[in-house]
């Protein structure tokens, strides 16, 4: 089992290097440097000052230089500062200490998926049993249809539509943010039902296409599982149903969906852009989407690092997670 | 080929996702005799008009005809969803092919890349190219497709790795056939229809992510109209104009709808043992 660990951690490297390659290829593709954006607004700047700006930024030496002088940054985790006029270091935007845990943008995204990953488990699961329980009869039929449509509906439409009947016409959750203008005179119980109260339509909206997915596949799995010859045998000894398709069945058809979540993290990131942007989340994905507007490089990279790594660090426990459960997986 | 045809009647999804999808490329192609009005056309006195009998789906904030900019946006997503998974499938077809025929460090090297790029969040990789070298219908068809070509490539290197080593191709080779010809004459037919399966699927991507670009403002700019540009206009105007978000969301889910019923049903027939392999 450590042996196999320690083959999947050195399996990472490659990839990690190959994800810094491609950030760093993309940055070449901008127009221009990458200090135009600070110089070219300054009507007083001289030729000199802006020597000194590209000098600072190593963007006098050659591409290669330039590419293992940022690696050998980015591998202690140092990934400059910002461009933008706060001018702080990219991991203090992400983690920012001088801020309650809950306000720290990469703890906001990171809480989002993971209550909406319960809600994904939570939905997903019993439907998908359901479903491939008795397949082809009403329930399977309705959760197909519904499946369908969850995977074909855009995100930023279900969240558009949301905000309309819930915030606009109900008025039952606020429209956006993570907090309410008067969140500091509340008490401490009404500061967690506050925030509850403006997590309630993001989760809801990054959890849809997960519950599609999970419960379809979960459906296919199951229908697998119910076929094979152990559950013959479970049901021959006279197990009652539900041990038989709670313990013998779900457990295995359970298995496949680890390494697929493992797979969907990107996903989860993906989802983040769009839901923080239209609903006003001060998290990663809002954040990535204004560096990105602002040309904001090493903000951009940093993040194109970060979660890369994060994928990688999902896929792991998540290979390992199975490979603990499943021992055949370990001898290959 | 008959008996073909018959199988693919027999399956009712993959005969109405047909159904939708050859409606929408009708509608796209017809759109100028089918629009009432013209698409860019602005009239003051019509801003933000709710549905009516004159403006089937309303008008926008600056009085131009919904409909008809519906109909225009469709060419625009399909137009995108096609060239976008052309570009991905000629990629991932040949990275694949190579990949599997070749085997050894080619193989390690080209699948490493794929892990690559499946570690980077597909929007992220495509709002940050697009932010550099500039939004637009074709910027946006040329990056959807070279960020969407790892499936393919992981399908085709697959179908290759197991059909290299079948007697056909050993014949091919004893035949005198080169690499070139035995890839793409010999091996590569046999491999085509799960790639076809996955690039009618991959057309149901890209029209979402086309969307979802035109949305954030970095995908199809005003005054061309996509479906994904008038839901921007409609956040704007949440509070107001519900049809401005309800309609273009319809025909996105309709066209994506469209597209995933007609791939599923091919897959059905195609090759039932593929059936769990695209999660």
């Amino acid at each position: 089992m450590l042996f196999y660990c320690f083959k999947r951690l050195l399996g990472m490297v490659p990839v990690f290097f190959g994800v810094t390659l491609l950030s760093f290829f993309i940055i070449q593709l901008a127009p221009g440097k990458p200090t135009d954006r600070l110089t070219d607004l300054n009507p007083r700047i001289t030729p000199e000052a802006r020597a000194r700006l590209e000098q600072y930024y190593g963007l006098d030496k050659p591409i290669i230089i330039q590419y293992v002088a940022w690696l050998s940054r980015v591998v202690r985790f140092d990934f400059g500062t910002s461009f933008s006029s706060d001018a702080r270091p990219v991991l203090e935007k992400i983690w920012d200490r001088s801020v309650p845990v809950l306000d720290r943008r990469l703890m906001v995204t990171f809480l989002i998926n993971v209550i909406s990953f319960v809600l994904i488990m939570i939905v997903a699961v019993p439907v998908g049993v359901l479903a491939a329980y008795r397949p082809h009869s009403w329930i399977d039929r309705i959760t197909s249809v519904v499946v369908f449509v969850g995977f074909a509906a855009p995100k930023f439409w279900i969240a558009l539509l949301l905000m309309m009947l819930f915030s606009v016409t109900l008025g039952w959750f606020p429209i956006s943010g993570i907090k309410s203008l008067h969140y500091a005179s509340l008490s401490e119980t009404a500061q967690y039902l506050d925030r509850l109260r403006h997590l309630a339509l993001p989760v809801f909206v990054s959890a849809c296409g997960g519950i599609a997915g999970i419960s379809r596949y979960l459906r296919a799995s199951m229908l697998e599982t119910l076929s094979s010859d152990f559950i013959v045998t479970a049901r021959a000894k006279g197990l009652p149903e539900s041990t038989v398709v709670f313990r013998h069945a779900l457990r295995n058809a359970l298995l496949p969906i680890i390494t697929l979540l493992g797979l969907s993290v990107p996903g989860f990131v993906a989802g983040s852009v769009i839901f923080e942007t239209i609903f006003g989340i001060p998290g990663m994905g809002q954040l990535s989407y204004q560096a990105i507007m602002m040309r904001d490089y090493p903000v951009i990279m940093g993040l194109l690092c970060i979660t890369a790594l994060l994928t990688m660090i999902g896929n792991l426990i998540a290979d390992v997670c199975y490979a603990y459960s499943d021992p055949r997986i370990r001898m290959r | 080929m008959n008996e073909t045809i018959h199988m693919i009647l027999r399956n009712r999804l993959a005969v109405a996702g047909g159904g939708i999808v050859l409606l929408l490329c009708s509608v796209a192609l017809c759109a100028p005799i089918l629009a009432p009005y013209d698409c860019n056309a602005i009239d003051v006195t019509a801003i933000l008009l709710p549905p009516s009998v004159h403006h089937p789906c309303g008008t926008d904030e600056l009085g131009r005809d919904v409909f008809s900019r519906m109909l225009f946006g469709a060419r625009i997503s399909l137009a995108v969803g096609f060239v976008a998974v052309g570009i991905a499938t000629v990629l991932g077809v040949l990275v694949g092919a190579l990949a599997g025929y070749y085997g050894r460090w080619i193989d390690s090297v080209l699948m490493r890349w794929v892990d690559t790029m499946l570690c980077v969040p597909d929007i992220f990789l495509i709002l940050t190219v697009i932010a550099f070298i500039g939004e637009g219908i074709v910027n946006v068809m040329a990056v959807i497709g070279a960020t969407s070509w790892m499936g393919v490539a992981r399908l085709v290197r697959a179908e290759f790795l197991s059909l290299k080593e079948r007697e056909f191709v050993l014949a091919a080779r004893a035949a005198g056939a080169g690499d070139a010809r035995i890839i793409f004459l010999h091996i590569l037919p046999n491999a085509l229809g799960p790639v076809f399966v996955s690039a009618i699927l991959g057309v149901a991507s890209a029209v979402l992510l086309e969307s979802a670009l035109s949305f954030l403002g970095l995908g199809v700019q005003p005054p061309d109209p996509s479906w994904g540009n008038i839901l921007m206009e409609g956040k704007d105007n949440i509070e107001i104009a519900w049809w401005l978000s309800v309609f273009p969301g319809l025909a996105i889910l309709v066209t994506v709808l469209g597209y995933n019923m007609l791939g599923e049903g091919l897959e059905d027939i195609l090759q039932p043992r593929f059936k769990n392999r695209r999660y």
